[in-house]
């Protein structure tokens, strides 16, 4: 079952993701000592980049890029009712009544 | 047709050339076999059912006959849990009348047990477990040993929760609910108490029904035999797959919330008490910051989902058996199964429902207000496909039918009353009232037990090679059916009255401290309903005697069944020997039609099984 | 009995159970950890105060570095044994246990920090943070009541006189001298331990829920280096596939560390 050739072919990618990630990481701090103007900022900047690594992690080491159908349907129905916790979750507490004055 | 089967008890005939006579602990107590691990979840859930109606039993004669001691049993009980939990008659110094903090003790506990204990774990792990593979035709579950590292957790699990009885403090009396901050203030002065226990069982059903989960949807996906496609599996198992789903996914955040909760009795965080808690008068010291509305949120998170676990494995039960007994295909099979995948996509975002007395704003309020009127829908589409179902059927009224029809009406009654709960307004008046415990135990007791009941009548000749007492089964269902209705809808009336659940005293407050023209006072015929209850009650478990002897004489002296297909079904299971080896199939299993090929025309028989191959 | 696809691909979906399996179970788990993270934004838009600067960033990053190492050297540990070269695989694996390890101590040594770090409340309304003489772990005020101490040596961080309810940011700098506090002086007492604020509480619980992930796949790769190696010579193709399992598993611990770092280091 050992496909030599198409195996090496990844061990480079492997490798680049590697580098990619740790550059990343670099980025990643370099960006804490740039102050942004609103937090949102901030957190985007945080986040995008969490994310883009993630994607690098899950996508090559995790092979999810060659990945079957099944795979796909499972964790894209989690990842959707994970957003659906917290965007509910942070919805609930801004949706508040206000109190009227009386 | 089927070769006559042996029907012999602990056949030791194997499926396959592995002749490993294995001794009496790998085969019965250890056993990776999902038959065997399905039977023990069935005993150790009966168990916890009894149990959990033991603690009501209890908590009902309270309710009825308020500081009076229970007739028997007063003197041990007081001695098992303290004379704290356990006090004496005011007027003759009896011993036995149950206490407040015992009273909530069983109330959180009840709850605890029946859903978390008794209900999942027949629904789930007894019937998932038994049937599952054999109607997919497969030889075991894809992970053996997971198997039964999910019943020794369950297992275990439950034992914690019984010795949280014996510690001091006795166990967790905060609702099964567990909300916070009572749940990390009550019993605080004990360094370990119920409450910890409670979540220390908690942490061990989830990885339990965790594993269970990742177990079934892959035995679903990956095991299915040949000719076994999507939609040709019987409706039972779709439903077993999206209970696996909603199992998956919606117990973590609980188990997280567990940590943290555990982590506030504990270690003394604050994740869900909050800035400036004021415990008997004194400014609790803690950091704060908390919110005890995280808690709820991630408790009902998971809360929801854990209905529709309850209830879709009995829906698939029900469905079997209608199909089966009225000797006609289920009507709407595609329908049943986009309705099933609704109701559990959907489930995930309808929990706030029960937390609408919160102080939420009306946007969101009325997101999960619509998001649960949306649910409802497929919900009732599954009703009516079984009551269409019905429509020209030739009925065999035996005892698993007659159970499978009393579920339809008393799971319809569950289900309308659950509408005015569903709406923001009226559930305003409703919330915490005796109306939401008829709601809900309409759905779950005369509901799911219903069917649960059904399908142990209906596959007990399969796993024994016997059938259960006819006679036996028809008074079993007869009187559970009328004292189930006796119980549960005079609740109605008490909730819309006003009365509210979890009150020691049963409302009596209510009355003794208005005058009758007071709002919000219970008038005496209301509170007289308590004692109606607590009578049918006890008819109730009365009634679970012919049942209980039922099950255990038959296992030995039941009449044998004649062939491996008794009840002449189409489905995979009924094509093993009786009962199912080590393996389960003889030879390679496949399925060559859809899963409810009754009374096809132009067939020579009422019923074609799946597995039987085209005539050439 | 033999249970179809352990190795051999199912072919209308392509897997094997464990691969099916391990998918499933890492959803379940970024369910839990989506929880926690939630809970994490939740608790800080609900606060008044939320500390910042108190988790060394250096110390943080470069513990992301070693996790991210301990990722690329168990796939290649994978691929090693796709290429059919046990003696590489053994390599890989190795570093992949040793860089856990790694991570490992150097979050305890950032925990030892933390519970011997303190933050007084003082009467008047100031409050201070630094170290107690003797470095002890875990007293608060409650610990000085039981011990009958009527006074604590402390040790400022170089910030002195802040007003209770400032950001809490701790400046690098010298330190000052011993004082003497009073015990009577003492509204509270509290090491950066979870009981502290939300915001160690959830530090906390994020980071030891991980570090346990961490533990329970280091023992499992470890198995498979060690002793569970043998399978290697009589089932290969199954042992390269618990490899891949071992690795997503790996991986995913990975994962919510790329995000636990910039949200509780940087954020």
């Amino acid at each position: 079952m050992a496909d030599s050739h198409d195996i090496s072919k990844h061990v480079k990618t492997y490798i680049g993701i590697f580098i990619a990630l740790l550059i990343g990481t670099v980025i990643t701090v370099g960006l804490y000592y740039v102050h942004f103007n609103s937090i949102a900022v901030t957190i985007a900047v945080a986040l995008v980049i969490a994310t883009l690594k993630s994607f690098l992690v899950a996508g090559y080491f995790m092979h999810l890029m060659s990945e079957k159908k099944t795979i796909y349907w499972i964790m894209g129905v989690t990842i959707f009712f994970f957003l659906a916790l917290v965007g509910l979750f942070v919805w609930s507490l801004y949706d508040i009544p206000k109190p009227r004055g009386l | 047709m089927q070769a006559t089967s042996h029907a012999t008890h602990h056949d030791p005939t194997h499926a396959d050339s592995h002749h490993e006579e294995l001794g009496f602990w790998r085969k019965y107590i250890f056993s990776t076999d999902h038959k065997v691990i399905g039977f023990q979840y069935l005993l150790t859930a009966l168990v916890f059912l009894l149990i959990g109606f033991l603690l009501i039993g209890l908590m009902r004669w309270q309710l009825a006959y308020p500081g009076r001691a229970i007739p028997i049993g007063g003197a041990l009980m007081e001695k098992m849990l303290g004379s704290d939990m356990v006090g004496k008659e005011a007027v003759t110094g009896k011993v036995g009348v149950i206490m407040p903090d015992l009273y909530n003790s069983f109330g959180a506990m009840h709850g605890t047990i029946m859903v978390f204990l008794a209900i999942v774990p027949l629904a789930f792990g007894a019937f998932g477990n038994f049937v599952t593979p054999l109607q997919i035709g497969a030889p075991d579950m894809a992970f053996p040993r997971l198997n039964m590292a999910s019943y020794w957790a369950y297992f275990y699990g439950g034992v914690v929760m019984l010795v949280s009885f014996f510690v001091p403090g006795g166990a967790a009396k905060s609702g099964w609910t567990s909300y916070s901050p009572l749940a990390s203030v009550a019993d605080a002065q004990y360094a370990v108490n119920g409450q910890t226990l409670w979540i220390i069982g908690m942490v061990l059903l989830i990885t339990s029904s965790l594993l269970g989960a990742v177990n079934f949807i892959t035995t679903i996906i990956q095991l299915r035999a040949k000719g076994m496609t999507w939609m040709r599996m019987p409706f039972f198992v779709w439903a077993q797959f999206v209970t696996g789903f909603l199992l998956l996914l919606a117990f973590p955040p609980l188990e997280a919330a567990g940590i943290m909760q555990l982590m506030d009795n504990v270690l003394d965080t604050s994740f869900f008490l909050p800035t400036g808690m004021v415990v008997s008068g004194k400014v609790a010291d803690i950091s704060g910051g908390g919110s005890p509305l995280l808690w709820q949120h991630f408790f009902w998170f998971l809360g929801h989902p854990e209905v529709y676990v309850l209830i879709l494995p009995a829906m698939g039960i029900v469905a079997e058996i209608i199909s089966n007994n009225t000797r006609r295909p289920l009507w709407g099979y595609k329908t049943l199964v986009y309705s099933v995948l609704c109701i559990g996509f959907l489930s995930f975002i309808v929990w706030a429902h029960h937390m609408y007395l919160t102080g939420m704003g009306t946007k969101i309020s009325t997101f999960f207000q619509t998001t649960t009127m949306m649910i409802s829908i497929p919900s009732v589409f599954i009703l009516t496909c079984f009551f269409i179902s019905l429509w020209g059927g030739s009925i065999r009224f035996n005892t698993p039918m007659l159970f499978a029809l009393a579920f339809l009406p008393m799971f319809g009654i569950g289900g309308l009353t659950g509408l005015p709960l569903g709406f923001n307004a009226t559930d305003i008046y409703l919330h915490d009232t005796y109306y939401v415990i008829g709601h809900f135990h309409y759905v779950v007791a005369p509901g799911t037990i219903f069917g649960l009941l059904a399908g142990i009548y209906y596959w007990f000749p399969k796993a024994t090679g016997r059938f259960m007492n006819e006679f036996l089964g028809k008074i079993h269902f007869v009187f559970s059916l009328i004292f189930m209705n006796a119980v549960f809808l005079p609740m109605f009336v008490q909730g819309m009255a006003g009365m509210s659940r979890r009150m020691y005293d049963g409302g009596a407050t209510y009355s003794l401290q208005n005058t009758p023209e007071a709002i919000g006072a219970l008038n005496a015929l209301v509170i007289k309903h308590n004692i109606s209850i607590t009578h049918a009650a006890i008819g109730l478990g009365l009634a679970q005697i012919p049942f209980i002897i039922n099950f255990f004489w038959s296992m030995f002296a039941g009449k044998r069944v004649t062939s491996d297909n008794p009840w002449e079904a189409t489905t995979l299971e009924w094509s093993t020997p009786t009962p199912p080896p080590h393996g389960n199939f003889l030879k390679e299993p496949a399925a060559y039609r859809g899963p409810y090929e009754y009374s096809a025309p132009g067939a020579a028989t009422d019923f074609t099984p799946q597995f039987q191959a085209e005539k050439p | 009995m033999d249970i179809p696809y352990t190795s051999k691909p199912r072919p209308d979906t392509g897997l094997y159970n464990a691969k099916v399996g391990i998918w499933l179970f890492l959803a379940s788990e970024v369910m839990l950890f989506g929880a926690l993270f939630s809970s994490y934004i939740l608790l800080r838009i609900g606060a008044d105060v939320w500390p910042q600067g108190l988790l060394n960033i250096p110390i943080g990053t470069f513990n992301t570095a070693v996790l991210i190492t301990s990722s690329v050297t168990v796939v290649m540990a994978w691929a090693s044994l796709k290429m059919n070269n046990f003696p590489k695989f053994k390599l890989y694996m190795g570093i992949t246990i040793l860089c856990a390890l790694a991570f490992l101590g150097i979050k305890s040594i950032e925990y030892k920090d933390k519970f011997t770090h303190y933050q007084v409340w003082l009467k008047d309304g100031t409050t201070l943070t630094g170290h107690i003489a003797g470095n002890p772990y875990f007293w608060n005020h409650n610990t000085l009541d039981k011990k009958k101490l009527d006074h604590i040596e402390f040790t400022s961080d170089g910030k002195h006189d802040a007003k209770a309810g400032d950001k809490g940011q701790s400046h690098p700098g010298g330190h000052a001298p011993a004082v003497k506090i009073e015990r009577k002086d003492i509204t509270r007492l509290s090491a950066y331990v979870p009981a502290h604020s939300t915001y160690f509480a959830i530090y906390f619980t994020l980071t030891a829920l991980h570090a346990l992930h961490v533990i329970g796949g280091s023992l499992v790769l470890a198995f498979f280096w060690g002793p569970g190696s043998k399978m290697w010579k009589t089932d290969p193709e199954r042992f390269t596939n618990r490899i891949e399992i071992g690795g997503l598993f790996w991986h995913f611990v990975d994962l919510v560390w790329i995000f636990l770092f910039p949200v509780l280091y940087l954020l």
